[in-house]
C-alpha cells in the first residue's frame, strides 16, 4: 500500500536527521553520557547495557511490525489470505518467552545495578571521604563543610579523586541534589537526612541544579560544582571568608529569595545540619500570600514542631 | 458574605489569562445565546442535558474531553513557546504564571481530556458490544458525567478567578501545604479532582456491574470482544485506584483546611507518604487510560486485517496480568529517594515485568495482521502509527524502571518525553482511532479519510519533532518544569520542539476541518446499513446510529464473533435469519438528576475554594434535595411499543437485505 511507502519516505528521513545530529551532541558537556566520576559512569553503563538489551527484541519486532503491514496489505495478490489462523500454541509460547526471558536477564542486570550503585553505598576508596551537608532552601543551596568549619551557599568546591559523602535534607519544600556528569541524584526532603556517595575524577566546572520543582525560584536553584586538585581545595577552604552561619543567619536563609549569587560564611554551629533535619528550627517560611490567599494562613507559629 | 473572594482574585494584572478567559467567556455566552435564540434549548435539555441513554453521555463524554485536549494543548503550545525563548531570558510568562500552565496541562490532560474520551468511549461502545440495552445504573451514568464536568468547568474558572495550582499536576507536599502555597490554586486542584473523582468511581461501579452482571444472552465471558474486556479490567483498576486519590486528597484537604499535620513540615507530618499514596493510584490510572486503548488498537486491526484477533486468550490473560501488576509499581516514581537497593530492584522488576503483558500484546497485534488482508483506513493508520511507536516509548519506559539509570534519569526532559511517548501514541491515537472508527456507529455518516490521514501523518511527524528532541535535551542533563535557563546546548533542541509544536497545530486544524467537511458532506458519507467497516462485533448488527433501545431483540450470543458468524451465514445463503417477534421494549426515562446535581456540587466546590462557607451550605441541602427527589421518583421507565420497534427493525433489514441482492457493500 501507498502508505507505508510513506512511512519510509517521510518518517525514515526524520530518523536519520535527528540520529545524525543526536549522536554529537549527545557527547557534549553536561551529558549524563559523559561522566567525570565512578558513580555516573556505573548509571550511564548500566542504562546502555539495558538499552542494547531491549533493542535486541524491539529491533526485530519494529521491522516485523512494518513488514507483515506491508506484505499483508489487502492490495497485495501473492500474500495469502488465512482469516482462520487466530491461535497457535506455539507462537504463544514464543511471545510470552521472548518478552520474559528479556526480563528476566534484564531483571538481573536491575538487581545488580540497583546495589551497587545504591546512593548511600560508600566508594571503596582508601582516602577518607570528604563530608559535606546540603541544605535545600527556598530558593538556594547550602554546602556546610564541617571539617573546614566553611559553609558556602549555591556553590559546591570539591578536591578531584576524593570520595565526597553528601548528607542531604531540606529547610522547606522537596529538591533533589543532582550534578549530572557526577551521577546519581537524589532527593533532600524535610525531617529526613539522604545520603549520597560521588566522586569527581577529573576537575573542571559542571552543571548542578535542583531536580525537583520547588517553586516559583526553582529555575535558578543552581549551584554549579567546580572539581580542583586536592591541593587547591584545602587553599580554597582556609581562604573561604565570610559571615558566622549561626541560628541568626540561617533565621535569613529561611526566607524565600531567588537566583541568589554565591557567598560564603566561616564557622559554622556544627549541631546546624542535624537541627535542621530533626526539626528543631522552623521549617522555611513560605511566600506572604497568593491570589486568594491574603488571609487564612493556617500554619503553626515558627517554632517548629512541639 | 463572599470568603477569600474579592476583586483581587480576578488577575488584571496579566493579560493572558485574563484574555483567553473573556475569549472563553464570551464563546460560551455566543453559544447560549445562539442555543436560545434559534429555541434549541428544549431539545438539547430533553434529548442531551436530562438523557440517561449511555450513548448519548458517551457522545457528550467524547465532545468534553476533545474540549479539554484543545485546553491542555493549547497549554502545551504555551510551555513549549516559553522554553523556546526563556535561553538567557525570562521568556513571556512568569514562574508565578508559567507553573500554572504546566500544572493545568498536566491536570487536565490526564483527568478531563484523556479520562472523558476513554470513559465516553467506553460508555458509547460496552453495552452495544454487549448486546444489551443500556448500562446497569442509567442515572447514575448521567451524575457521573455531570460531576466530570463539574471538575472540568472548576479548573477552567481558575484561569481567571483565582488561579490554578502551581505545584505540578500532582500536588506534592509539602509544597502544596499552606505554608508554602497559600493561594487558591491548590483548592481549587482538590475540589476540581475530588469532585470529578467521584464521577469516575461512580463510572467505576456503573461498568463493573454492568459487565459483570448484564450481557446479551450466551455473552460469556470468553465470548466478550476485546474492547469490552480492557473496559472491565480498567473499571476494576477505577474501582481500586481511586477511593486511594479520594482519600489521599482528603487527607491534603484535612492539612490545608483544619490544620491537620498528615503531610506537612510540622508536628510529625511526612510528606514521603503522600508520594507514596498518591502514586499508588497515579500509576494504575496510567493502566485506566492504556488499558482500554490496547481494546480500542484490538478492535481496530482484528477489523481491518479482516481477521479474529489473534491469540484471544492470551490477550484477555494480558489485560489481566497488566491489570493487577499495575498495583505493584508504584514506587518506580521515586527510585532517587533513596529506598535501598532491595526495595529500588524489587520495584524496578515489577515494572519490567509489566512489559511482558504489553509485549504479549504486541505479538499478538502482529499475527492478527499476519494472513490478514490490511485496509489502511485512518483507524488503522492511527493503529499501524501507534504500533511502530510505542514499541520504543515502552523501551525508555523499562531504561527508566532500572533505578541505577533512573538515577540519572528520573524529572529529567528524558522521562518528560517517555510518558508523552505512550500517553501520545499509546492512549491518544487511540482515542483519535475510537472516535473514527465509532463516528459512523453515533452519528450515521463516515468521517472524511483525507482529511484524516492528513491529521494522522502531521500528528505522526509532530510528534517526533516535538518528543524526540526532549530525550535528546534529557540526556543533557535538563530538568523538567524549568521556567527559564541558561545551557546553550539546550536552547536549539528546544526550538526544535516547538517546531514540532506547530506541526501538531496543522494536525489539530485538520482533525478540525475533518469533523466540519464530514458534518457538511454528511449525505455522501452516510452510513445506511450499520456496518461500515465489515466489522466483527455486535455494535456493527444495529443501525447507525442505533435506536434508543439499541437492539429490537436482544442477541442469542452462540459464539465469539457471533455477529461476523451470522453475517457470513448471511451471505452465504444470500438471505437474512428469520424476522424475530417483537415485543414492547422498557427503558429508562430520562432524568434530570446528573446536571442538578453537578449543578449543586459546582457551587459546594467553589464555595469551598473561597470559604464562602453559607453557599456550601446551600450546595449540600439543594444536593441532596436531588438525591431525596430522585429516591422517592414514582415513574423510572417507559415503554416502546412493540409496533414502533417492529417498524424500525424491519427498516434496519431492508437495508441489510439490500446488500444481499446487490452486494454493494460498504467496505469495498
Amino acid at each position: 500500500m501507498i502508505f507505508i511507502r510513506r512511512v519510509g519516505r517521510r518518517v525514515l528521513p526524520c530518523f536519520c536527521v535527528l540520529a545524525a545530529g543526536l549522536l554529537p551532541s549527545l557527547a557534549q558537556a553536561d551529558s549524563i553520557l559523559e561522566p567525570v566520576g565512578p558513580v555516573g559512569k556505573g548509571d550511564a553503563l548500566i542504562m546502555m547495557d539495558a538499552l542494547v538489551i531491549m533493542l535486541a527484541i524491539v529491533i526485530p519486532t519494529m521491522i516485523a511490525t512494518l513488514g507483515f503491514a506491508w506484505w499483508y496489505r489487502a492490495s497485495n495478490t501473492r500474500a495469502v489470505y488465512r482469516p482462520d489462523f487466530t491461535y497457535s500454541g506455539k507462537i504463544e509460547l514464543v511471545v510470552w518467552s521472548i518478552p520474559t526471558l528479556t526480563i528476566f536477564f534484564l531483571g538481573g542486570v536491575i538487581w545488580i545495578g540497583s546495589h551497587t550503585l545504591d546512593p548511600f553505598t560508600p566508594i571503596p576508596s582508601a582516602a577518607k571521604p570528604l563530608e559535606i551537608e546540603a541544605v535545600s532552601f527556598d530558593w538556594k543551596w547550602l554546602f556546610i563543610y564541617p571539617e573546614q568549619n566553611v559553609a558556602t551557599v549555591n556553590q559546591l568546591v570539591v578536591p578531584v579523586g576524593r570520595p565526597l559523602h553528601f548528607r542531604i535534607t531540606s529547610a522547606s519544600v522537596f529538591n533533589v541534589f543532582f550534578v549530572p556528569r557526577l551521577g546519581s541524584m537524589i532527593y533532600a526532603m524535610n525531617g529526613m537526612v539522604s545520603q549520597l556517595n560521588l566522586r569527581a575524577d577529573k576537575p573542571g566546572k559542571y552543571l548542578g541544579f535542583s531536580a525537583h520543582f520547588s517553586g516559583d525560584g526553582f529555575p535558578d536553584m543552581r549551584f554549579d560544582p567546580v572539581a580542583v586538585p586536592a591541593a587547591q581545595f584545602a587553599n580554597w577552604a582556609n581562604g573561604v571568608k565570610g559571615a558566622q552561619l549561626d541560628r541568626n543567619a540561617l533565621g535569613q536563609l529561611l526566607k524565600q529569595s531567588r537566583a541568589v549569587k554565591p557567598y560564603a560564611y566561616r564557622g559554622v554551629d556544627p549541631a546546624l545540619f542535624d537541627a535542621i533535619a530533626a526539626r528543631r528550627v522552623a521549617p522555611g517560611e513560605g511566600p506572604e500570600g497568593g491570589r486568594g490567599g491574603a488571609e487564612g494562613r493556617n500554619v503553626m507559629p515558627h517554632g517548629g514542631a512541639p | 458574605m463572599l470568603g477569600k473572594l474579592s476583586w483581587s482574585a480576578i488577575p488584571f494584572d496579566q493579560p493572558i489569562p485574563l484574555i483567553a478567559g473573556a475569549v472563553v467567556v464570551l464563546l460560551m455566552l455566543g453559544a447560549l445565546a445562539l442555543v436560545l435564540a434559534k429555541g434549541w434549548m428544549p431539545y438539547l435539555w430533553k434529548e442531551w442535558i436530562t438523557s440517561v441513554d449511555h450513548k448519548r453521555l458517551g457522545i457528550m463524554y467524547v465532545l468534553l474531553g476533545l474540549l479539554m485536549l484543545l485546553r491542555g494543548f493549547i497549554d502545551a503550545i504555551m510551555m513549549r513557546a516559553q522554553q523556546a525563548v526563556a535561553y538567557h531570558a525570562q521568556g513571556y510568562l512568569p514562574p508565578e504564571h508559567y507553573n500554572q500552565v504546566f500544572s493545568a496541562h498536566g491536570t487536565i490532560m490526564v483527568l478531563f481530556a484523556a479520562m472523558p474520551l476513554v470513559i465516553g468511549l467506553m460508555n458509547f461502545v460496552v453495552p452495544l458490544q454487549l448486546g444489551v440495552r443500556d448500562v446497569a445504573f442509567p442515572t447514575l451514568n448521567s451524575v457521573s458525567f455531570w460531576l466530570t464536568a463539574t471538575g472540568a468547568l472548576l479548573v477552567n474558572i481558575s484561569l481567571v478567578v483565582g488561579e490554578f495550582a502551581r505545584t505540578g499536576w500532582l500536588p506534592y507536599p509539602p509544597l502544596s501545604e499552606l505554608r508554602y502555597s497559600p493561594g487558591v490554586g491548590v483548592d481549587y486542584y482538590l475540589w476540581a479532582v475530588q469532585i470529578s473523582g467521584i464521577g469516575t468511581l461512580l463510572t467505576g461501579i456503573n461498568f463493573v456491574t454492568t459487565i459483570l452482571k448484564i450481557r446479551a444472552p450466551g455473552m460469556t465471558y470468553m465470548r466478550m470482544p476485546m474492547f469490552s474486556w480492557t473496559a472491565l479490567a480498567s473499571c476494576l483498576l477505577i474501582l481500586a485506584a481511586f477511593p486511594v486519590l479520594t482519600a489521599t486528597l482528603a487527607m491534603l484537604t484535612l492539612d490545608r483546611y483544619l490544620g491537620f499535620h498528615f503531610f506537612t513540615n510540622e508536628a510529625g507530618g511526612n510528606a514521603m507518604m503522600f508520594m507514596n499514596l498518591i502514586w499508588a493510584w497515579g500509576h494504575p490510572e496510567v493502566y485506566i487510560l492504556v488499558l482500554p486503548a490496547f481494546g480500542i488498537y484490538s478492535e481496530v486491526i482484528s477489523t481491518f486485517s479482516g481477521k479474529p484477533l489473534f491469540g484471544y486468550r492470551s490477550m484477555v490473560a494480558a489485560t489481566l496480568f497488566i491489570c493487577v501488576v499495575s498495583f505493584m509499581t508504584w514506587l518506580h516514581h521515586f527510585f532517587t529517594m533513596g529506598a535501598g537497593g532491595d526495595v529500588n530492584a524489587a520495584f524496578g522488576i515489577s515494572t519490567s515485568i509489566i512489559a511482558v503483558g504489553t509485549g504479549v500484546k504486541i505479538y499478538n497485534w502482529l499475527f492478527t495482521m499476519y494472513g490478514g488482508r490490511i485496509r489502511f483506513t485512518t483507524p488503522m493508520l492511527w493503529s499501524m502509527g501507534f504500533l511502530t511507536t510505542f514499541i520504543t516509548g515502552g523501551l525508555t519506559g523499562v531504561l527508566l524502571a532500572v533505578p541505577p539509570a533512573d538515577f540519572i534519569l528520573h524529572n529529567s526532559m528524558f522521562l518528560v518525553a517517555h510518558f508523552h511517548h505512550v500517553i501520545v501514541a499509546g492512549v491518544v491515537f487511540a482515542l483519535l482511532a475510537g472516535i473514527e472508527f465509532w463516528w459512523p456507529k453515533a452519528f450515521g455518516y463516515r468521517l472524511h479519510e483525507g482529511w484524516g490521514k492528513a491529521t494522522f501523518w502531521f500528528s505522526i511527524v509532530g510528534f517526533y519533532v516535538t518528543f524526540m528532541p526532549m530525550y535528546v535535551v534529557g540526556i543533557l542533563g535538563m530538568t523538567r518544569r524549568l521556567q527559564h535557563y541558561d545551557v546553550a546546548e539546550w536552547h536549539w533542541w528546544l526550538q526544535i520542539s516547538s517546531v514540532g509544536v506547530l506541526i501538531l497545530i496543522v494536525a489539530a486544524g485538520c482533525q478540525v476541518a475533518q469533523l466540519l467537511v464530514s458534518y457538511i458532506r454528511r449525505e455522501e458519507l452516510k452510513d445506511i446499513t450499520g456496518d461500515p467497516w465489515n466489522g466483527r462485533t455486535l455494535e456493527w448488527a444495529t443501525t447507525s446510529p442505533p435506536p434508543v433501545y439499541n437492539f429490537a431483540v436482544l442477541p442469542q450470543v452462540i459464539d465469539t464473533e457471533y455477529y461476523w458468524e451470522l453475517k457470513q451465514r448471511a451471505f452465504e445463503q444470500a438471505r437474512l435469519s428469520e424476522e424475530p417477534k417483537y415485543e414492547a421494549i422498557e427503558m429508562p426515562r430520562n432524568s434530570p438528576t446528573g446536571f442538578v446535581c453537578a449543578f449543586f456540587a459546582t457551587i459546594i466546590g467553589f464555595a469551598l475554594i473561597w470559604h464562602i462557607w453559607w453557599l456550601m451550605i446551600v450546595g449540600l441541602i439543594g444536593a441532596y434535595a436531588t438525591f431525596v427527589v430522585f429516591a422517592w421518583r414514582d415513574v423510572p421507565e417507559y415503554m416502546i411499543p412493540a409496533d414502533e420497534v417492529a417498524q424500525q427493525d424491519r427498516a434496519r433489514r431492508a437495508a441489510r437485505q439490500h446488500i444481499l441482492n446487490t452486494g454493494e457493500v460498504a467496505w469495498q
